[in-house]
């Protein structure tokens, strides 16, 4: 495995797609703030709360590209294309499985079931986390397209 | 093309239209509400003042939106706010007992998790057992749109909108209608019960959701919170209690993000009833910053007036050296004037207008008024930065070189420009305080050479041209034969003194021509049948207060206009001089602040205190018609 490459791509990709998410709220296309989302498992303080979550987001995705990478190299085959496709995959993922288990794990989410507590107020993601926005499925699915893109494009074999 | 209205036998409609002094107004210090006497919430723009309302009945009972909570039958109300706070609380007195409604929107919540905009509602029956009826109707886009609720399991109502989402949450479930737009609930509430309901807007996610069983406490939290602001009030005079409903309200108008003040939270309240004076005021007028600076320094609000002084400096940057009119929260122009499609107006008084087209007008003014704010936070102590002194001094080459162009003044009036005596005041007021900025060291890079001339340039015409030798007065423009009230501000502005024979003579012939018997004042002689105008009024009294009149001359008047205050102490802009009714935008910042600054005169002429500190005779060492000499 090619770990220099890895580390820079790994960085540009994660970079892009922090930006992307985050212009995607500025335009309107999702209210989801993935930063403060992640920051407010650690903490009720807002602002903190966002501080935390950028920087645990861009480690979780600079080091959630090394799964990419590991793909590449056991298949031999890196380019944009695999690359987007490996994103798409993982933004289905995201969607499905990690938005459904997100008021389970997350330690300040209410569910609907249960409805909001003194701890547990943040709204949940619903469905495709389509309680934050019509669009936030379109967004997640273009950021991690993007994300897969870069890497596939950067990422050296050796 | 517009989306097809609801049809009004299907739209649910929370009355007839009360009177403008019936609503009440509440807010978080970024937006805010007004709450009617019968308990309808009837006007609520989120995320910002200016930002499109989800309640809009105020200007259209079938269209606008509305959130009632109200016992079912006949009752008389009584309401007030909880003390020095801008917590409302209305009772219903019924037959079969009482019930009491709390309204506020969560101000003062900076950490933890709690909504970014809220209101909370908490109806609590003292007595007896009342049936109660609770109707919520949002709306988007000026009641273009109608909802979409939706109950999400346990945590409420959900109707999302273009740019965010609102959550109803209550203790009791609502029913949502059959076309999905409205809910409602009716139930009995005996001593003891109480409903409890939390609206919140978000644009980010997720939205916190607030448990219901903390609102008591928040809202203990929020009164507490209004309280501590109220406290730092230095103002020990008469009418405290309206100098402190005028600094709470003034307060609720600040934009906390930006420090901001809006001169409305509303648009189109009509000034005349059925006519076409109807204005988007949910924007922030730099004609204000002097006399807002002044109220906020002399009652001890340092950090308010601070923070709006920074935001004229900074936030208008885009445009500067010129200035516009008026500004967004943020700083930016106001939106493009345009006329609501869809909501008739407060009964039926159309246009309802949205944006300010006066935003293109020229209104040379506005740089005396700012730069009197600035000399005012510098006389008074505060530090002009090397910045801040950059501006100013753009402010200032740029008047030296327009003063003398004809503008639109003052009054904004939409049928030319003219060379108003007002705008001439204020540009020699620029300039003399730019003086007397540099002579006092607080302010360097001005070409003091070339001010002084223009300064004594702008006198001369003023007391040449401005002064109709026929009347005996100060007239509204050069070589003109009109009066309006804004002649008064001569003396506020130090270029005359209040108890000169010139400025006696004009008080006199004012008071004559657009006077009332009950002591207000018409802004100027117009055919468009509008009320009076309410700032004039505490204009003539601060007038009185500088030594036009007597002490008990200025406190009678005031006293006199204190009638024309709601039952919370409120004011609008206009007062119909034959019924006394509050007419336009409401409340009026400008209002209020012309209130604060007739007691703050008042109080210090009785104490025998220096007047207004940032005027020629008490900032400087000269009289102003000495300099010309």
């Amino acid at each position: 495995m090619n770990w220099l490459s890895w580390i820079f791509s790994g960085f540009i990709a994660t970079l892009a797609l922090s930006g992307m998410l985050s212009t995607s709220q500025g335009l309107g296309l999702t209210r989801m703030n993935v930063p403060y989302l992640l920051g407010t498992i650690v903490t009720h303080d807002r602002d903190r709360a966002r501080l935390f979550g950028f920087f645990a987001h861009f480690l979780n995705g600079w080091a959630f590209s090394i799964l990419y990478v590991l793909l590449f190299q056991d298949l031999c085959l890196v380019s944009w294309w695999f690359g987007l496709l490996i994103g798409l995959v993982h933004a289905l993922f995201v969607l499905t499985v990690g938005m459904s288990l997100l008021p389970s794990l997350h330690p300040r989410m209410a569910s609907e079931r249960h409805g909001p507590t003194a701890v547990r107020q943040l709204e949940p993601p619903g469905f495709m986390a389509l309680n934050y926005g019509y669009q936030t499925p379109i967004s997640i699915f273009l950021a991690h397209a993007v994300f897969g893109a870069i890497l596939g494009s950067l990422y050296h074999l050796r | 093309m517009p989306a097809p209205a609801i049809p009004e036998t299907q739209a649910p409609n929370p009355g007839p239209f009360p009177v403008i002094s019936d609503y009440g107004i509440i807010g978080d210090c970024r937006s805010a509400a007004l709450v009617s006497k019968q308990g309808s919430l009837e006007w609520l723009c989120w995320p910002r003042f200016d930002s499109p309302p989800i309640f809009a009945s105020l200007l259209d009972r079938d269209q606008g939106g509305f959130w009632k909570i109200s016992p079912t039958g006949s009752c008389s109300v009584t309401r007030e706010y909880l003390p020095n706070s801008n917590v409302l609380r209305t009772t219903f007195h019924t037959a079969n007992g009482r019930v009491a409604l709390i309204d506020l929107m969560t101000a003062g919540e900076n950490s933890g998790l709690v909504p970014d905009h809220e209101v909370i509602r908490r109806l609590v029956c003292e007595s007896g057992e009342i049936e109660i009826e609770v109707v919520f109707a949002p709306r988007e886009s000026y009641g273009e749109k109608p909802a979409s609720l939706r109950q999400v399991g346990k945590l409420g109502l959900r109707m999302p909108c273009a740019c965010g989402v609102y959550w109803l949450r209550s203790n009791l479930p609502l029913q949502i209608d059959g076309s999905g737009s409205s809910a409602s609930l009716r139930t009995s509430l005996k001593a003891g019960d109480e409903l409890l309901f939390s609206l919140t807007y978000s644009e980010n996610a997720p939205a916190v959701l607030p448990a219901l069983g903390l609102l008591p406490a928040r809202i203990a939290k929020c009164v507490k919170w209004w309280q501590d602001w109220a406290a730092q009030a230095q103002y020990d005079g008469d009418f405290r209690n309206e100098v402190l409903r005028s600094a709470l309200t003034l307060k609720l108008l600040c934009f906390s993000v930006s420090g901001a003040i809006v001169a409305a939270p509303t648009t189109s309240l009509p000034e005349r009833i059925g006519g076409n004076l109807n204005w988007d005021y949910r924007y922030c007028w730099l004609r204000d910053s002097a006399l807002t600076t002044r109220a906020l320094l002399e009652l001890g609000y340092w950090e308010e007036a601070t923070h709006f002084l920074d935001w004229m400096l900074h936030a208008t940057r885009l445009t500067q050296p010129e200035l516009r009119i008026l500004y967004t929260v943020f700083g930016n122009p106001a939106q493009k004037e345009r006329e609501s499609q869809r909501l008739r107006g407060y009964k039926d008084s159309a246009p309802v207008r949205i944006g300010n087209a006066a935003r293109d007008q020229l209104q040379l003014d506005v740089y005396g008024e700012v730069i009197d704010a600035a000399a005012q936070f510098a006389f008074r102590g505060g530090y002009l930065d090397r910045e801040m002194q950059k501006v100013l001094v753009r402010f200032g080459n740029y008047v030296v070189k327009h003063w003398s162009l004809p503008d639109e003044g003052i009054w904004e009036p939409r049928d030319g420009r003219r060379n108003h005596t007002h705008s001439r005041l204020l540009c020699w007021t620029a300039l003399d305080r730019l003086v007397r900025l540099c002579e006092q060291g607080k302010l360097k890079g001005i070409n003091l050479e070339e001010y002084l001339k223009n300064c004594e340039a702008i006198q001369r015409e003023i007391t040449s041209r401005c002064w109709n030798q026929k009347l005996q007065s100060y007239v509204s423009e050069l070589d003109g034969d009109q009066l309006d009230a804004s002649l008064l501000l001569m003396c506020w502005y130090g270029f005359e003194k209040a108890d000169s024979p010139r400025m006696r003579s004009s008080y006199q012939a004012i008071r004559r021509q657009l006077g009332t018997g009950e002591g207000l004042l018409y802004r100027y002689n117009s055919d468009a049948q509008e009320g009076t105008f309410a700032i004039c009024s505490f204009w003539e009294a601060e007038y009185l207060a500088l030594g036009g009149g007597t002490i008990k001359e200025s406190e009678s008047l005031i006293r006199s206009l204190l009638k024309y205050k709601n039952d919370l102490g409120l004011y609008g802009e206009e007062i119909d001089a034959k019924t006394g009714e509050t007419l336009g935008n409401f409340p009026q910042a400008f209002t209020h602040v012309g209130l604060i600054g007739a007691a703050l005169s008042l109080v210090q002429r009785q104490k025998g205190e220096q007047q207004l500190g940032h005027r020629a005779e008490s900032a400087g060492e000269q009289e102003p018609h000495q300099m010309v000499a």
